[in-house]
C-alpha cells in the first residue's frame, strides 16, 4: 500500500514518520457501515482538524483509536510500526491520550483526583501518595497557564465548563503523550471560554504533541488547525492545508464531498 | 504547626478563604458530609438524657453499643455498596446464614467439629465466596443488583430453613464467638487499647504532615487539625472512662472502631478505595481511565458479603444460638437506612466509611430510648422510618445543589 501524496509535500516533517497513520480503515455496527477505508495521519507538533457532519464518523474514528472500538480491517501505524489498540490502557501506554467530549470526568471527585484517575501514584502497598500527585497536578495546570481554578482540591462538580475542559486537556497532557485527540473541546463553552481553551490547544501543539482536533465549528478549526481532514458518511472526503484553503471549500467538502479515496486507491488532497 | 512552606505558589486552597467559608463552599456545593448526622445524634442524645430513666448510664451506654455493633458491621458493607451505586439486599439473611455456618462448624458430635477461631474463619471464606458469585452476576453479566441480591434474599433464607429445619436451634459453646458480643476488657486493658488508638491517631496525623512538608504542599487550617487531634483523645478517653464505669471496653466497640479505621484506610487511602469512588460517580469515566469496573464491583460486593458475615457472628454470639429465622427481621433495612441516615448518597459516589457507625448509632439509640419509654415496636419503626425519609431528602436536595452549582 502506498503512501499518500502529501505526506511528501507536507512541510519539513517527511523525514519522520507521522507520529499515528491510519491506513484503511473499516468498522461497522451490524449492518451499518461507519467506517469505510479511512485514512488519517497527524505529525508531531502539528494539529490536525477532523470535521464531518453528524454521522460523518468521526467520534467512531476516534475511539477506534483509543482502543474502545476494535477496527474490523486497517492498520495503525504509530511511530511508524503498527500497533494493535485494544483498550484504553494500550493507548496510554503508546502515549495516545483522548479528551472526550462528554469529559469523562468524575463530578464527585476532585481536580487531583481526576487527573490521576485510574493512575494514581502510590506505594507498594497501593497506598496513595496524595502529596505527590497535588504537586505534579499544580504545576502541570501553571505549565498550560491554566490558572482560573481557585483550588486543586475542589470537586470538579463546581467547576465552570471552561475549567472542566481544561482540567480534562491538562489530564491528557500530564502523561508523557505524544497524541492528543480532542472531541469537540469547545462545545458548550462561551466566547471567553473557547478562546481560553482554544490558546490551550494552541500551546499543545507548540509544545510539541500531536493533536487530533475534532470539532464542528468551523471558526475553531480555522484559528488552531494545520491541516484539515474532512469526513462524510464513514469515508474520506478531503484533505486541507489551512492557509491553502477557504470555509466554503470546507464546508463543501463536509456537506457533498465525493469520496477521495476510491477502492484502495489514496488521492492527492486539493490543495 | 510550622509547615506552612509552599514551594509552588499554586495553593491547594484558596489564599483568602477563611474556615468557615470553606465549609459553606462546601455545603453549596452539597457536600454536607457528616454534619446533619452528627447534630441529629447530640439531640437525640439529649432529648433522651433529659427525658428517659437510666438513659444516660455508663451501663446502658455499654448496651447501646453491643445492641448497634451487628447492623453496624453490615452497614459497613452497605456503604461500600452504596458507593458504587449498588444496592445489596441479600446481607441480612447472608449474615444469618455465616452465622448459621459458623454455629454448625462449633456444633459438638457433628463430624465437622472445629474449636477454637476456625469456625468463625471457615464462615467468613464461605462469605466472600458468596459475595464474589453475586457480585460476579452484576459485575460481568450485568444483572441489576437489585434483582441479584434481592434472589440472594430469598435464597439463603431458604438455606437457613433448610439447615435448621429437622434440629431447630443451635446452641453455640464456641467461646470466640461468644466474645464477638459479649467480652469486656477489664479496666487497665481499656485504658492500654485508649492508648494505642490516641498512639495510633497521632501517629497517623504526624506521618501526613511529614508527607505533606516533604512535598510542599501547605497545610490547610493548620489550628483546626491541632482541635481534631485534642477533640480526638478527649472523646477517646471519656469513652474508655464510661465503659470502665460498667463492665469495661465491649470488644464488640473494638471491633467497630477497628473495622471503621480499617475500611476508611482502604476507601480513602488507596487505589482500590480511589477507584470505588470514581466508578460510583460516573463509571464510564472510570472505565475510559482504564480502571477495571468489573473488577471493582466484583470486589464491593465481595466485601459487603464479607461485612455481613462478620455482622452475622457478632448477632449469633449476642445471642449465643442461631434460630430459623436469623438475619431476618429489620436487620436488613436498619444496616442500609444507618449508612443511608449516616450521609452516604444513596446514588454512588458520595459517602463516609464513618456513616455506618453515626447512623448506626442513631438507630441505635432511638431504638433504645424509646424501648426504655416502654413505647411499643411499631413506634420504633414509625420513628426510625421517618429519619430514613429526612436523611434521604436531605442528600436529594443536596445533589440538586451540587447540579446547580456545577455550571
Amino acid at each position: 500500500m502506498g503512501r499518500p501524496n502529501y505526506v511528501r509535500n507536507h512541510s519539513s516533517m517527511a523525514a519522520e514518520p507521522p507520529v499515528l497513520e491510519l491506513r484503511g480503515i473499516s468498522k461497522s455496527f451490524g449492518s451499518v457501515e461507519a467506517l469505510t477505508d479511512v485514512d488519517l495521519e497527524v505529525h508531531r507538533g502539528e494539529i490536525m482538524a477532523l470535521v464531518g457532519d453528524n454521522g460523518a464518523g468521526k467520534s467512531t474514528l476516534i475511539k477506534s483509536i483509543a482502543g474502545i472500538h476494535s477496527v474490523d480491517a486497517g492498520e495503525i501505524l504509530f511511530e511508524g510500526h503498527d500497533v494493535h489498540i485494544s483498550g484504553p490502557k494500550d493507548a496510554a501506554k503508546l502515549g495516545i491520550e483522548v479528551v472526550y467530549q462528554d469529559l469523562a470526568l468524575c463530578d464527585n471527585l476532585d481536580v487531583v483526583q481526576n487527573m490521576y484517575l485510574g493512575r494514581e501514584a502510590h506505594n507498594v502497598l497501593q497506598v496513595l501518595s496524595e502529596p505527590v500527585m497535588e504537586q505534579r497536578t499544580a504545576t502541570t495546570l501553571k505549565s498550560l497557564a491554566v490558572t482560573t481554578i481557585r483550588s486543586i482540591r475542589q470537586p470538579v462538580a463546581t467547576l465552570s465548563g471552561g475549567q472542566r475542559q481544561s482540567v480534562a486537556v491538562a489530564r491528557a497532557v500530564m502523561w508523557n503523550s505524544k497524541l492528543v485527540i480532542l472531541d469537540e473541546p469547545t462545545a458548550a463553552l462561551g466566547v471567553a471560554q473557547t478562546e481560553q481553551v482554544l490558546s490551550l490547544v494552541k500551546r499543545l501543539g507548540e509544545q510539541g504533541l500531536a493533536v487530533i482536533l475534532i470539532s464542528h465549528n468551523l471558526h475553531d478549526v480555522f484559528e488552531t488547525a494545520d491541516r484539515i481532514s474532512v469526513l462524510r458518511l464513514g469515508r474520506n472526503a478531503g484533505l486541507f492545508e489551512r492557509t491553502k484553503t477557504t470555509q466554503q471549500e470546507v464546508v463543501q467538502a463536509i456537506t457533498a464531498g465525493a469520496p477521495t479515496k476510491v477502492s484502495g486507491i489514496p488521492q492527492v488532497a486539493p490543495s | 504547626m510550622t509547615t506552612e512552606t509552599p514551594a509552588i505558589a499554586y495553593d491547594t486552597a484558596h489564599p483568602d478563604e477563611s474556615f468557615i467559608q470553606g465549609l459553606w463552599e462546601n455545603f453549596k456545593g452539597g457536600n454536607l458530609g457528616s454534619a446533619p448526622v452528627i447534630f441529629g445524634l447530640t439531640i437525640i442524645v439529649i432529648v433522651f438524657g433529659f427525658t428517659a430513666q437510666n438513659f444516660f448510664t455508663a451501663v446502658n451506654f455499654n448496651n447501646i453499643i453491643t445492641q448497634m455493633a451487628g447492623t453496624t458491621m453490615l452497614a459497613f458493607g452497605v456503604v461500600f455498596v452504596l458507593l458504587l451505586g449498588e444496592i445489596d439486599l441479600s446481607i441480612g439473611y447472608l449474615s444469618g446464614l455465616i452465622g448459621v455456618i459458623a454455629a454448625e462448624l462449633q456444633k459438638p458430635d457433628s463430624g465437622h467439629h472445629y474449636a477454637g477461631l476456625w469456625p468463625i474463619i471457615g464462615a467468613l471464606i464461605v462469605a466472600l465466596g458468596i459475595g464474589a458469585f453475586q457480585g460476579s452476576f452484576v459485575a460481568l453479566i450485568g444483572v441489576p443488583s437489585f434483582v441479584v441480591t434481592l434472589a440472594g434474599l430469598l435464597a439463603w433464607q431458604g438455606v437457613i430453613q433448610i439447615t435448621l429445619g429437622a434440629g431447630g436451634p443451635i446452641i453455640i459453646e464456641n467461646r470466640w464467638i461468644n466474645y464477638t458480643a459479649s467480652y469486656f476488657f477489664s479496666p487497665t486493658a481499656g485504658w492500654i487499647i485508649a492508648a494505642i488508638v490516641i498512639a495510633f491517631y497521632l501517629g497517623s496525623v504526624g506521618l501526613s504532615l511529614l508527607d505533606k512538608r516533604r512535598h510542599g504542599v501547605t497545610v490547610r487550617y493548620p489550628w483546626f487539625v491541632a482541635a481534631k487531634v485534642i477533640a480526638f483523645i478527649a472523646l477517646t478517653l471519656l469513652v474508655v472512662g464510661i465503659c470502665n464505669h460498667d463492665r469495661g471496653v465491649p470488644l464488640a466497640g473494638v471491633e467497630i472502631l477497628f473495622f471503621l479505621i480499617f475500611w476508611t484506610y482502604i476507601s480513602k487511602r488507596t487505589t482500590f478505595g480511589r477507584h470505588v469512588y470514581a466508578v460510583g460517580g460516573n463509571p464510564e469515566a472510570a472505565r475510559r481511565a482504564g480502571i477495571s469496573v468489573p473488577r471493582i464491583r466484583i470486589i464491593v460486593f465481595m466485601i459487603s458479603a464479607f461485612m455481613a458475615g462478620v455482622g452475622g457472628i457478632v448477632l449469633a454470639g449476642n445471642l449465643r444460638s442461631v434460630a430459623p429465622d436469623q438475619g431476618g427481621g429489620t436487620l436488613l433495612l436498619d444496616a442500609i437506612s444507618a449508612a443511608v441516615i449516616g450521609g452516604t448518597s444513596l446514588f454512588g459516589g458520595r459517602g463516609e466509611v464513618r456513616s455506618a457507625v453515626l447512623g448506626a448509632a442513631v438507630i441505635a439509640t432511638i431504638q433504645n430510648g424509646l424501648y426504655i419509654f416502654g413505647f411499643q415496636p411499631g413506634v420504633i419503626y414509625i420513628v426510625t422510618g421517618s429519619i430514613l425519609l429526612f436523611a434521604v431528602t436531605l442528600d436529594t436536595i443536596a445533589r440538586r445543589r451540587q447540579a446547580k452549582t456545577g455550571r
